[in-house]
């Protein structure tokens, strides 16, 4: 990725990797979280020569499974790449080793999350929190109270105003959400976690 | 029509073709008519849990299809537009036919037992096997010489347990040669979208959107047509390109290609206005 004037678009990638504060169970949990095991990884790279969003994150997709590998676990959790991975699959499909690297995202932010690690794209993460709460409410996404509760949480209620205009303008925003009737269906899937978590 | 046979499905709308993409929905339903494909809308379907809810949630991500499956009635294979529903909706079922303990918590969950034999299948899987049948040889008046960008995204990128379902990448340019359209090679077909990126950093999105649609203007395409109705709404939204290519569903150029969608409505609701295009190509009057 080096640009015609010769400096790296990538900029403020490390040249290594700290190996001072690793942590042998991080490699085991993440795998067992994940049920993938990263350790069949050789870095060869593949992921993150099509990864159409690497030139966003501060480490590389093959760097955030080196850092699972090596047990590097604060790095990891509090990198932005685990946010703006999108779980396109797109380097699973390309990857020798067959790598769900979607799977281990998932399992990086959800552990980011229950340690309370500092969330690097806490956007991100309040977006994603939305979109479950709405799922929460109704069974299904209501997408002008997600964007609305969105720019809430983040203290910027008039962000994408004109397009949320122009989309309520076309009917592409629904003023109501469309629901799911059974909501105690629902609703059981979300406290099944609650219960599992205090239990664990 | 050659398929006389009247076809059933069970069907997956999902949130986008229920709020922001009806004219995906609604195209859809009047392409499936015209071919007698009935398409009986799951009652009281849920969200497959979308990008977000494996993002951050695991449990409710992996129940909240199961639902879906459960409401399916035996018999009929169950059809989602979206592939990304799809590809949530298949996962789950492929775990639950893998794991005893997952098809107990779904007896409990859902009062009936799993159906590992319920057939799951995208939009495309039936495009595909109405192309092999000839189906579309018959749609006047055709697409006119339209040059079209076929955009697949990531749907055809999935996860390694996934890997030997069947892929349709080329399905949409062969339909799109059968209609009378002209389909582009170009080098942005499967470059994602940036899915949730568009709202919570459309600043990185914007970029991927922005080399996906002058991808389109160099190879002179006329209109891009997207497989998914995220994309086709991220591509609208999140393009800051002077020129604006307008951006279809493909349910919406296989209608036209029967010469249905003036008056429909449809139209109306893109961001980036189709209706100059379908006016000078005489699609729409």
């Amino acid at each position: 990725m080096v640009e015609s004037d010769g400096k790296n678009r990538l900029g403020a990638l490390p040249d290594c990797i700290e190996m001072t504060e690793t942590e042998p169970g991080f490699t085991t949990e993440i795998n067992r979280r994940s049920g993938v095991n990263v350790d069949l990884c050789w870095q060869c790279k593949t992921c993150s020569g099509g990864c159409p969003f690497a030139e966003s994150m501060d480490y590389h997709p093959n760097q955030i499974i080196r850092l699972v590998q090596l047990g590097v676990k604060n790095a990891a959790l509090s990198s932005s790449s685990i946010w703006i991975c999108v779980g396109c699959h797109t380097c699973s499909t390309a990857c020798p080793q067959a790598i769900d690297m979607a799977a281990v995202m998932d399992a990086l932010r959800q552990t980011a999350i229950t340690e309370g690690a500092a969330i690097a794209e806490p956007h991100i993460h309040d977006f994603h929190k939305e979109v479950v709460n709405s799922i929460h409410r109704y069974g299904r996404t209501h997408k002008l109270e997600i964007m609305l509760r969105y720019n809430l949480a983040r203290r910027n209620p008039f962000a994408d105003f004109n397009l949320g205009l122009r989309m309520l303008q076309k009917r592409k925003l629904d003023l109501l959400p469309s629901k799911v009737r059974r909501m105690p269906d629902i609703r059981k899937l979300f406290k099944k976690k609650k219960a599992a978590s205090h239990a664990g | 029509m050659p398929d006389k046979k009247f076809l059933e499905f069970s069907y997956f709308p999902g949130c986008s073709l229920e709020t922001t993409a009806k004219e995906n929905n609604r195209s859809l339903y009047t392409f499936c008519e015209r071919h007698n494909i009935a398409l009986k809308e799951l009652d009281d379907w849920n969200c497959c849990g979308s990008s977000s809810t494996h993002s951050i949630d695991h449990d409710p991500a992996k129940w909240l299809p199961t639902r879906n499956l459960a409401l399916a009635p035996p018999g009929r294979p169950l059809m989602a537009a979206c592939p990304n529903c799809y590809m949530r909706l298949k996962l789950a079922h492929m775990i639950l036919n893998q794991n005893g303990d997952d098809r107990e918590e779904y007896k409990r969950l859902w009062g009936r037992d799993f159906d590992p034999d319920l057939r799951i299948i995208t939009f495309f899987e039936l495009l595909s096997d109405l192309a092999e049948a000839g189906a579309f040889e018959t749609h006047k008046p055709g697409l006119k010489g339209m040059r079209v960008a076929a955009y697949y995204g990531c749907m055809l990128a999935r996860p390694p347990v996934m890997r030997h379902e069947r892929n349709f990448y080329g399905l949409m340019e062969k339909v799109l040669l059968s209609l009378g359209a002209e389909p582009l090679k170009w080098g942005y077909s499967a470059r994602c979208c940036g899915t949730f990126l568009a709202a919570s950093r459309p600043d990185i999105a914007a970029r991927s959107v922005a080399d996906i649609m002058a991808g389109a203007e160099q190879v002179r395409a006329e209109c891009i047509v997207t497989a998914c109705a995220m994309c086709q709404m991220n591509l609208e939204i999140r393009s800051r390109l002077p020129g604006k290519t307008p951006v279809f569903h493909f349910s919406e150029l296989l209608a036209l290609s029967l010469g249905i969608g003036g008056g429909k409505g449809w139209f109306r609701r893109h961001l980036i206005d189709p209706r100059p295009l379908l006016r000078a190509r005489k699609l729409i009057g």
